[in-house]
């Protein structure tokens, strides 16, 4: 079952390094992981999705509180929480096609970024399996490129990690 | 007043108290070894290869409950050290790793010397530091020793590029305290489940209290027995709780284990609750955690969170400094579990061992007879320092422990651990009885540090088991599926009289079983350093 690991860390260099050779060194899976800088200039919050038993987990938690410059480490309920994936998708378009995007991309709440002669460039915000379905509706417009971020996410309510 | 990076680090040292430095110099640490040339008040051990300082420091912070302090160059010289890390990781030994690094405006082109140690070692420290203003070092060290010896303890490196050892700083900061805020360790048992583990004890009619390595880390030996006697609850050991309590104390069944003592084992597969007290249930102490599990209730007190479960899902967990909670357990009184017959079972499958007969050859001596008739020997609180291979099973399983110290490299199973490890343990107390057990392998890895015996004028008695072959691997490759021994020949050793005479140290054959007490006497009598070669016939195994 995929979980998802919330994780405040110092903002410091060589923290992400610790963090990816304590998951590989341990055997963990890491099925996505992104970071970035909080409100607090001197933490980061790191987002991974975990795919393994719930024991299996728990070590995860265990084993990251273990490194110094981790500060708080909570798996999030998938019940309650906000997680959201951003991905940004380049794929062939031509006057014929154009429309037939601009339809799919309303019905996914996706955006132009950028648009040419012959491609444009979609942009789509929301949680990892509606990107994906997305995804899986441009395919037939040949897609060039895509990027995602990886899942960044909060527990939904007034607490906080 | 201005100081340099160097002065500051040394400075550091002095304030954290420390009184010695095992070592090796090389271009890169040279502004910190020449700063330390102002401090004779800190010792300085010159080793032969650089894993011998982490072995040294190791055998020096286990006696002293102190942090063990090893210093080396960049490149090859922090490499040379990984595997006196490694060792000290996985046996949780508070110690902190210096090392020199090329200058940080060139680091990453790989220049001379230059390696990524802290990215190397980061696997295997408990945490590390490459510093990049010396400004920065007080607060580093602080943090450094600090990490090292509280919570659980282990390694912690610290990386001092050349021109951070140079750079001057105006009136630096030395913080009297450290805290830090990712790093919080668990001191206090939680006290419902301390009420548990007593009851539990209680009710139990089989239990078996499990000491590893932890109880000698939290200095809680005493709380450790005083908790056995209390209940009369039997006590068996990893390889790394070893002489926790004395070999005949009454309560006392060994070491438990692939390589452990039958009772011990026996003890431990009968048991109704297991009490495990600072041990970490790795596969060669416990083969089966699935089956323990499954047939029993177990306690599992640790200082660390992640040990719990890691390879055992306990009952009752308990997590905190394992002396303190000792103490919490201590403080409650609980009636003693009604548990006299298991304790007539065990005693029964004690005496079996204990009287039992080990085989004799013409011309070799028997690993486990040399053990039982040298323990006997020894001072009441000699340390003993044992290498790795047969020498170290039969040491563990049959060295008569009085009140004195088993060290011997039981996480990472490192050869040529014991010779160094007895270095540190002199320099820490050079008055304490000490010896080596070593095989012709093992002492091969380690014997350039004969040297660090001869400049101290130390007294270490080795005893050398020469059986021509890495034992424990010629006797792996006799079984299934391997298809006999190869490769594991010692041709080409030396003489290691010879040797020994090489650094002036006088040495003693013992090949005959008649005359070995005579032998034993003479080995113990010698002033200074002695080498007992004790010649052992290859067959020789590990269950006989």
């Amino acid at each position: 079952m995929k979980q998802t690991i919330s994780v405040l860390v110092e903002n410091q260099a060589g923290v992400l390094n610790r963090i990816t050779s304590l998951f590989s060194r341990r055997a963990f899976n890491i099925d996505s992981l992104a970071v970035g800088v909080t409100d607090d200039p001197t933490l980061s919050r790191i987002t991974i999705i975990v795919d393994n038993g719930n024991s299996v987990v728990e070590q995860v938690e265990k084993q990251l509180n273990k490194l110094v410059e981790v500060i708080k480490v909570r798996t999030l309920d998938e019940n309650s929480l906000i997680g959201r994936e951003l991905m940004i998708i380049k794929v062939s378009a031509n006057k014929s096609s154009r429309e037939h995007i601009m339809t799919i991309c309303s019905i996914c709440g996706a955006k132009v970024a950028d648009i040419s002669p012959t491609s444009m460039t979609l942009e789509l915000s929301d949680t990892p399996d509606r990107v994906s379905t997305f995804e899986d509706m441009m395919r037939p417009f040949n897609i060039l490129e895509v990027a995602r971020t990886g899942v960044i996410a909060l527990q939904k309510g007034g607490g906080k990690i | 007043m201005e100081m340099t990076g160097a002065r500051i680090l040394i400075e550091s040292l002095l304030r954290e108290g420390v009184e010695h430095i095992f070592g090796y110099a090389g271009a890169t640490i040279c502004p910190a070894v020449d700063a330390l040339k102002e401090h004779p008040e800190i010792g300085y051990t010159l080793v032969r290869t650089e894993q011998n300082a982490g072995h040294m420091a190791s055998g020096y912070a286990r006696v002293s409950g102190r942090v063990g302090v090893c210093m080396v160059t960049s490149g090859p010289g922090a490499t040379n050290l990984i595997t006196g890390v490694a060792t000290a990781y996985m046996d949780s030994i508070p110690m902190v790793a210096i090392t020199g690094q090329v200058p940080s405006s060139l680091l990453g082109r790989d220049i001379f010397q230059e390696v990524d140690i802290t990215g190397a070692v980061t696997p295997f420290t408990k945490h590390n530091y490459l510093v990049k203003d010396a400004a920065r070092l007080p607060q580093v060290v602080k943090e450094a020793f600090y990490l090292a010896s509280t919570g659980r303890p282990g390694p912690v490196l610290i990386d001092v590029p050349i021109d951070v050892q140079e750079q001057l700083v105006e009136d630096p900061d030395f913080p009297e305290s450290v805290s830090i805020r990712g790093y919080k360790p668990s001191v206090r048992g939680n006290d419902l489940q301390i009420k548990r583990v007593a009851e539990a004890i209680s009710q139990s009619r089989q239990p078996v209290i499990c000491a590893g390595g932890g109880v000698w880390l939290a200095d809680a030996q005493a709380e450790l027995v005083e908790l056995a006697e209390r209940y009369a609850i039997p006590v068996v050991k990893t390889m790394m709780g070893l002489s926790v309590l004395p070999t005949d104390h009454p309560l006392n069944l060994g070491m438990i284990g692939a390589h452990g003592n039958r009772c011990a084992n026996k003890a431990l597969a009968k048991s109704d609750l297991l009490i495990m007290v600072g041990s970490r249930v790795a596969d060669r102490a416990i083969i089966s955690p699935e089956e323990i599990q499954r047939r029993m209730a177990t306690i599992h007190i640790d200082v660390d969170p992640a040990e719990i479960g890691k390879n055992m899902q306990a009952a009752i967990p308990l997590v905190g400094d394992v002396k303190v909670i000792l103490q919490q357990l201590l403080a409650l009184e609980v009636p003693a579990p009604d548990a006299a017959e298991w304790r007539e079972r065990l005693k029964g499958y004690r005496r079996a061992e204990l009287d039992r007969e080990f085989p004799r050859r013409e011309g070799s001596v028997f690993p486990g007879t040399v053990m039982r008739k040298l323990g006997r020997r020894l001072d009441d609180n000699a340390v003993v320092c044992v290498d790795v291979g047969q020498n170290q099973i039969f040491a563990c399983k049959y060295l008569p422990q009085k009140h004195g110290r088993l060290l011997t490299s039981g996480g990472l199973g490192t050869m040529g651990y014991a010779l160094p490890a007895a270095v540190g343990v002199k320099v820490a107390q050079p008055e304490r009885q000490t010896v080596v057990i070593c095989g012709d392998g093992s002492f091969q890895m380690a014997m350039n540090e004969l040297s660090a015996i001869r400049r101290a004028g130390m007294d270490i008695k080795i005893v050398l088991f020469r059986n021509h072959v890495l034992g424990l691997v010629h006797q792996i490759q006799k079984t299934a599926p391997y298809h006999g021994p190869f490769g594991v020949d010692l041709d080409g050793s030396p003489d290691f009289a010879a040797i020994a005479a090489a650094y002036g140290i006088p040495s003693l054959t013992a090949d005959d079983e008649d005359k070995l007490d005579e032998t034993l006497d003479r080995f113990l009598a010698v002033k200074g350093s002695c080498i007992l070669i004790c010649e052992v016939s290859p067959d020789v195994g590990t269950t006989d």
